[in-house]
């Protein structure tokens, strides 16, 4: 893509992408998404009327580079702590599904 | 005794330091305030009486802390999305309900080592996405100068707290507007520091190229002893930069003599409200009267504002909510295997505005729109922020309105988000472009609602719009009008 917009760019097959972002939709949120953010899309569109040649992103509006620290250990928190506000817990481990059979 | 809870931050430290009053009556005189009030306004989301309580207490015993600081025994209402060590963090969602915060944000730990009291936890939409606070899993929060109006968003649990005198000053978080919006609903002071002035570990993330924690406040001088407690370099964020921290309360001086501010014709636009630019119009010729000079800038990129913001903010927040994923922390719901998981726990963890944005946001960055949205989106930005680098070399500072209107009622955006978007037209700048912008009141609609002046400053200006924020609080006679509750 050139920058341009295509003719197809506000689209947005919002299943499709709420897929993407692990986000399980019902059938009433699918329609009501897909009409409200078409029309968003279609808002946004009007950035393709400005002339961006040759101008530089901005990131981050405050350019700050490269900030190390040494690399030394330091105290971090202590794993009840970090398990305490876990959905499941066992052994002093987050419990996951399985993801390898 | 004077009413403790009307107190601002400056008063209740005098109040304290003189013995006219301790850390706990001042706590209990707040905790039969919020009793009272809270049932019509919905502020709070958890009071937090007992652990209040006891940091009172300790304060009064260790008086010592007291000289020369200001914050040491006074009561802090918090936005639920900064973590205070032992409190809920909600973030306003169901996603998080039953957290407890593991540790304290840089700024809160900076502010519990001046004495400051964590009171409770204020309502705000979920994860900040919204301008209203009607988008939290939890309650709907009332404006106090009229309860069926929004208080504003998406701090707005803590700009009605403030404002209805149940905190006597509140921390707010602002990424496209957040705190400068509800202080302006509220006829409160809410400050957004530069980029990089205040530390956000410990914040919950939602666009991190754009979010900053600031103040919401009673008066301009409170805003700018909160802001001296939390500013500078903070190893945990990286994006902190190491400018030095002055005494903000030295720059409040009560003239604008020798000033140059300028006036953005681009923010005086058609389908604004009546009073808000006849009110605003007003405070510019009050700023003149003090001596300032008001010289006309121009912004030429504001109308492109918002689509950059929303399709910045929203692809930063895709990235950051991610970690919401039922493992760690939170809610979660089972699935048929880990992905299924994920989708079950996001889908019945998170709110509707939250989902929308997370889609768009997920959109703007997938392949084959990238460089159509997003690196669009970031080049334009580059394009809003030379606008104020330009405008600044002409001035010291540019007034305009908060909000294209005051508050509106409840429900009447609710189900249009586009048209809640747009109302963020005039305070979405100031986050792309990294400056620092304060709202102060400055008068009010035929209706009674208040309106508020942004003064916008340079990158680490905040001395600047302080001093003109002040003068012009100092001079009027806003600051004194209280809400009937």
């Amino acid at each position: 893509m050139s920058g341009k917009f295509s003719q197809t760019a506000d689209k947005i097959d919002v299943r499709y992408v709420a897929h993407l972002a692990r986000l399980h939709l019902t059938d009433d949120e699918a329609s009501r998404f897909q009409g409200q953010l078409e029309q968003i899309l279609g808002y946004v569109k009007e950035l393709s009327t400005l002339n961006v040649d040759g101008v530089e992103p901005t990131a981050h509006a405050m350019p700050v580079n490269n900030v190390f620290r040494k690399d030394e250990a330091k105290p971090c928190m202590d794993r009840e702590k970090a398990l305490a506000n876990a959905p499941k817990e066992r052994h002093g481990q987050f419990v996951v599904p399985k993801i390898v059979e | 005794m004077p009413d403790l809870h009307k107190q601002t931050i400056h008063e209740a430290a005098e109040l304290l330091a003189q013995g006219k009053c301790s850390s706990e009556e001042l706590v209990r005189d707040l905790l039969a305030s919020i009793e009272a009030i809270d049932p019509k306004v919905q502020a709070y989301l958890t009071v937090d009486a007992e652990s209040a309580l006891a940091q009172a207490r300790e304060a009064d015993r260790n008086r010592k802390g007291l000289a020369g600081n200001p914050l040491f025994g006074v009561p802090l209402a918090i936005k639920d999305v900064l973590n205070v060590e032992g409190q809920p963090c909600t973030c306003g969602s169901k996603i998080l309900q039953g957290y407890t915060s593991p540790y304290d944000a840089t700024a809160i730990a900076k502010l519990r080592a001046r004495g400051a009291i964590f009171l409770g936890r204020v309502n705000m939409d979920e994860f900040a996405m919204g301008s209203s606070t009607e988008n939290s899993a939890y309650k709907v929060t009332r404006n106090p100068w009229k309860l069926d109006h929004v208080p504003g968003g998406s701090s707005g649990g803590s700009a009605a707290a403030v404002a209805a005198d149940m905190a006597i000053a509140a921390l707010g978080t602002d990424t496209g507007g957040s705190i400068r919006q509800p202080a302006s609903f509220c006829g409160c002071v809410g400050l957004k520091p530069t980029y990089g002035r205040v530390s956000r570990f410990g914040l919950t993330a939602y666009a991190s190229s754009l979010d900053q924690v600031g103040p919401i406040t009673k008066d301009v001088r409170d805003a700018a002893i909160l802001l001296g407690a939390m500013a500078g370099r903070d190893p945990m964020d990286s994006t902190t930069v190491d400018v030095p921290v002055p005494d903000y309360t030295a720059a409040l001086q009560t003239d604008l003599k020798g000033m140059r501010l300028g006036l953005p014709k681009e923010y005086f636009v058609k389908g604004m409200d009546g009073d808000v630019e006849k009110t605003v119009r007003a405070a510019v010729d009050h700023c003149r009267g003090l001596g300032a000079e008001i010289v006309d800038v121009s912004l030429p990129n504001t109308p492109y504002a918002i689509a950059t913001y929303y399709v910045i903010a929203t692809a930063e927040a895709s990235a950051n909510l991610a970690r919401f994923d039922g493992v760690r922390y939170g809610a979660r719901v089972d699935g048929e295997d880990p992905i299924d998981m994920y989708g079950r726990t996001r889908a019945a963890g998170f709110g509707t505005e939250v989902k929308r944005r997370i889609i768009l946001g997920t959109y703007v960055l997938s392949s084959g729109y990238y460089d159509a949205y997003y690196l669009r989106a970031q080049k334009v930005r580059t394009l809003i922020r030379n606008d104020f680098q330009a405008a600044f070399k002409t001035c010291d500072a540019i007034l305009t309105p908060v909000s294209p209107t005051a508050a509106y009622p409840i429900g009447k955006n609710a189900d249009d988000p586009l048209q809640m978007y747009l109302g963020d037209i005039f305070t979405v700048t100031a986050n792309l472009a990294g400056i620092c912008g304060i709202s102060v009141p400055c008068g009010f609609t035929g209706g009674r609602l208040p309106i508020g002046l942004q003064v916008l400053g340079p990158a680490f200006g905040e001395e600047k719009i302080l001093r003109v924020a002040h003068a012009y609080e100092q001079s009027t006679e806003w600051r004194k009008a209280k809400p009937e509750l």
